[in-house]
C-alpha cells in the first residue's frame, strides 16, 4: 500500500515538473483571455491563433450572458474578449465595460455583411464584430408529436398538454419570458409590469407539463429522446438533427427572437491589440467557414456564406428568408426595474 | 525573577502563523463580508430588508433542510453497517476496502452526477433494464419516472456524500481498544449488549462528525438539485447562486448574503446541537472532523 502511494507521489512530481518545462519553453509575446459561450468556436482555431501570433490565449465559457456580466463586473478575472448578445452589449456599452474597437486593426472587419453592421445594439458600430447570428426555433420530435400539432407552427406546443413531461424550457428567465410574452402577444421587450405578470402566471401554469429547465443540456435530452418539445436557438437544432434526424424545428408564427451575438474587447483589456488581433482572426474567411461548420449558427461573414455547403446556407431556420426576419423581434436592454421583476417572477417559477 | 518575554519568532509563532494568516484571509475576513452585505443595502447604508427575503424563502429553506435532513438519515443507515463490517475485516483487507470507498471519489463530483442522470432517465439504464426484462416477461411496463423528482436529488446526495459518512465512523471503530470487547465477553455479555454499552457508545464522535459532514454540504447544495432535479425544484443554495450570478437578471450580493448568514446559522446550530450529544462521551481520536 505504501508503496504504491509513494510510487503515485513520485509519478505526480515528476509529471508537475515535466509541464512546468514544457511551458517554459514557450513564450509568448502576449496573453489575451477569451471568454465566450460554450460550445461555440472550432477549438482548433485557438492553437492556430497561438502559433500564428504568438499570443496566448486562455479561453474559458459561460452559459449566459447574465453570468458573464456578472463575472466581469465582479472584477474577478481580467478578460480581453469577450462575445455577449446584442441586448447585453448595449446594457455593456451603456455601462462603459466596452472598449472602442480600433477598426485598422481588424481589416477583415470588410467582410461582414453590411446588413448585420450598425444594428441598433450598437448604432455607429463602434464597439463590436458580429460574430453569429440566429432566431430561436422551437424543436420537436416528429416520432412522437403528432403533425396536427404543429400544424399551427405556433408557441402553444409548449404548452401543449399532451406531452407533460416531455416539454424542455429555458433556464434562462429572458428567453423563457420573451416565449411567454409573445404566447399572449406582448412584446419581448414590454416594460408593462401587468404583461409581465400575465407571462408569469403563463410560466406558472406551464410548469407542471416541463420535464427540466435546461440550457446546454437540451443537446443530450433531445437526442436521447428523453424529451419531444423544446425551445432553442436555430444553430444547435442544426447540431442536434445532424445525430438524431427525428428531431424538426419551426420558426415559432407569433414571431420569434432575432439575436446578433458580437466580438468585443473589454476597457479592461491591458493587451487591446492582441485582443482586435484575435477577432481579426476570427474574421478571416477559413477560420469564419471552420467556426460557423463546427457550431451550426447562422455567419455574418459574406466570404465563409458563400464558402459553405449550400445546404447549411439553404437551411429556412438557420438562415431564415427576409419574410420570416420581419417578424422577428431583437432584444433590447430592460430597464432595472423590469430586470428585478423579471428575477422575482422567475424566483417565485422555481420555488412553487 | 524576570519576566522573560517570549521570542516573535519562537519555533510556536512560526508554526502557527501560516494557519492564522489561512483563517483570516479565508474563514474570517469572508463572513465579516457576508455579515455587512446582509445589513446593508446597494449603497452600503445599514438596512434589515434584505431579512425580509428570509420570510419569503422560508418554505424553500424548509424544503433544503428537509431533504439534507432525509439524506444524513439514509446515509447513517447505509455508513454505519458497512463501516463496522470494514473495520472488522483482516487487517490487510481494510485498506483496499476503503480504497473502493474512495475509488469513485477520484472524479470529479459533477461528472458522477452527470451519470446519475443517465441511469435515472426515463430513456435511461435502469428503464431500459426493466423494460427489456419486462418484454421477455410480456408484462406491460411504462417506465419508472425517476429523474427530476425531489427523490433523485436525495439519491443523488447520498450517492455523493456517502463516503464522508462511512470514513469518520470507520475510524473511529477501529480505534475502539479490543481489550475493551474482551473484557465484557468475559463477563458474560451478549453480541448485542457488547454493541449497545460499548461499540455505540465509543462511536458516537465518528457518528457526529459524519452527520455534520453529510448534513452541511447537503443543506448547501445547488448543482445536485439542478441536475437531478431539473431545475424545477430550486433550494436555498439555487436562490443564493441566483442572487450572486444574478442568473436571472438582478444581482442582489445583499440578498444572496442575508440567505447565507441564515444558512452559516443553520448550520452552526445544528453542529453545536450535535456537539451537545457528544459532550459525555469521551473522544476517541479522528473523531470529530469540523
Amino acid at each position: 500500500m505504501k508503496k504504491i502511494i509513494t510510487f503515485a507521489l513520485c509519478f505526480v512530481i515528476v509529471f508537475s515538473f515535466a509541464t512546468v518545462l514544457a511551458g517554459c519553453g514557450n513564450s509568448y509575446d502576449a496573453t489575451i483571455n477569451v471568454y465566450n459561450w460554450g460550445e461555440y468556436i472550432d477549438l482548433s482555431v485557438i492553437s492556430e491563433f497561438e502559433k500564428e501570433h504568438n499570443i496566448k490565449v486562455n479561453y474559458t465559457t459561460y452559459d449566459q450572458n447574465e453570468s458573464m456580466y456578472t463575472k466581469i463586473i465582479s472584477g474577478s478575472a481580467d478578460y480581453d474578449v469577450v462575445i455577449p448578445s446584442d441586448y447585453m452589449i448595449s446594457k455593456m456599452i451603456s455601462e462603459d465595460l466596452l472598449a472602442e474597437l480600433d477598426f485598422s486593426n481588424i481589416p477583415n472587419y470588410s467582410y461582414i455583411d453590411e446588413q448585420y453592421k450598425n444594428l441598433a445594439f450598437d448604432p455607429e458600430n463602434k464597439y463590436s464584430v458580429p460574430y453569429t447570428w440566429g432566431t430561436t426555433v422551437i424543436l420537436y420530435n416528429d416520432k412522437y408529436v403528432s403533425a396536427e400539432d404543429v400544424a399551427e407552427q405556433s408557441i402553444d406546443l409548449l404548452w401543449n398538454e399532451k406531452y407533460a413531461g416531455y416539454i424542455l424550457m429555458f433556464d434562462n428567465p429572458r428567453d423563457s419570458f420573451g416565449l411567454a410574452l409573445k404566447k399572449l402577444g406582448y412584446s419581448m421587450n414590454s416594460t408593462d409590469k401587468n404583461h409581465w405578470a400575465a407571462a408569469a402566471a403563463e410560466l406558472q401554469k406551464q410548469k407542471p407539463l416541463v420535464s427540466a429547465y435546461v440550457m446546454d443540456l437540451i443537446f443530450d435530452k433531445m437526442i436521447s429522446e428523453e424529451a419531444y418539445i423544446a425551445p432553442y436557438y436555430a444553430g444547435d437544432w442544426l447540431t442536434i438533427y445532424e445525430q438524431n434526424e427525428n428531431v424538426k424545428c419551426y420558426i415559432p408564427s407569433e414571431g420569434a427572437n432575432l439575436f446578433v451575438d458580437s466580438m468585443c474587447v473589454l476597457k479592461s483589456s491591458k493587451n487591446k491589440q492582441a485582443a482586435e488581433k484575435f477577432i481579426n482572426f476570427m474574421c478571416e474567411t477559413d477560420i469564419a467557414v471552420r467556426n460557423a461548420e463546427a457550431i451550426g449558427y447562422a455567419t455574418p461573414h459574406t466570404g465563409a456564406f458563400e464558402a459553405l455547403d449550400a445546404s447549411v446556407t439553404g437551411n429556412e431556420f438557420v438562415y431564415p428568408s427576409k419574410e420570416k426576419l420581419a417578424e422577428t423581434e431583437v432584444f433590447v436592454n430592460l430597464p432595472q426595474d423590469i430586470l428585478t421583476l423579471q428575477s422575482n417572477h422567475w424566483i417565485d417559477l422555481k420555488i412553487d | 525573577m524576570m519576566k522573560t518575554k517570549k521570542p516573535f519568532f519562537s519555533a510556536k509563532n512560526l508554526t502557527v502563523t501560516p494557519y492564522a494568516v489561512w483563517m483570516v484571509l479565508f474563514v474570517l475576513i469572508p463572513i465579516g463580508l457576508v455579515v455587512y452585505f446582509a445589513f446593508t443595502d446597494a449603497n452600503g447604508t445599514f438596512t434589515l430588508e434584505n431579512l425580509s427575503y428570509i420570510k419569503r424563502y422560508a418554505e424553500t429553506f424548509w424544503l433544503s433542510v428537509e431533504l439534507a435532513l432525509i439524506s444524513t438519515v439514509i446515509c447513517l443507515l447505509l455508513a454505519y453497517p458497512m463501516a463496522f463490517i470494514i473495520a472488522k475485516m483482516p487487517t490487510e483487507r481494510q485498506g483496499s476496502a476503503i480504497l473502493l470507498i474512495m475509488l469513485p471519489m477520484w472524479m470529479n463530483f459533477l461528472i458522477r452526477t452527470y451519470a446519475w442522470m443517465t441511469i435515472l432517465e426515463n430513456n435511461g439504464i435502469i428503464n431500459r433494464f426493466v423494460g427489456m426484462i419486462a418484454q421477455w416477461l410480456q408484462i406491460e411496463f411504462e417506465g419508472f419516472s425517476m429523474i427530476n423528482t425531489n427523490g433523485a436529488i436525495v439519491l443523488g446526495m447520498v450517492y455523493n456524500y456517502l463516503p464522508y459518512m462511512i470514513l469518520p465512523i470507520y475510524t473511529v471503530l477501529t480505534k475502539i481498544d479490543n481489550s475493551l470487547i474482551e473484557a465484557a465477553r468475559d463477563l458474560g455479555s451478549s453480541s448485542v449488549h457488547v454493541f449497545r454499552r460499548i461499540i455505540a457508545p465509543l462511536s458516537v464522535p465518528g457518528v457526529i462528525s459524519g452527520i455534520t459532514m453529510v448534513f452541511v454540504p447537503a443543506v448547501s447544495t445547488f448543482i445536485i438539485s439542478y441536475l437531478l432535479g431539473g431545475g424545477k425544484t430550486y433550494l436555498i443554495g439555487n436562490i443564493i447562486e441566483n442572487y450572486f450570478l444574478g442568473s436571472s437578471g438582478a444581482i442582489n450580493y445583499n440578498v444572496g448574503a442575508a440567505l447565507s448568514l441564515l444558512l452559516m446559522i443553520l448550520i452552526v446550530v445544528s453542529m453545536g446541537i450535535m456537539n451537545h450529544f457528544d459532550k459525555d462521551s469521551e473522544s476517541v481520536g479522528g473523531g470529530m472532523i469540523v
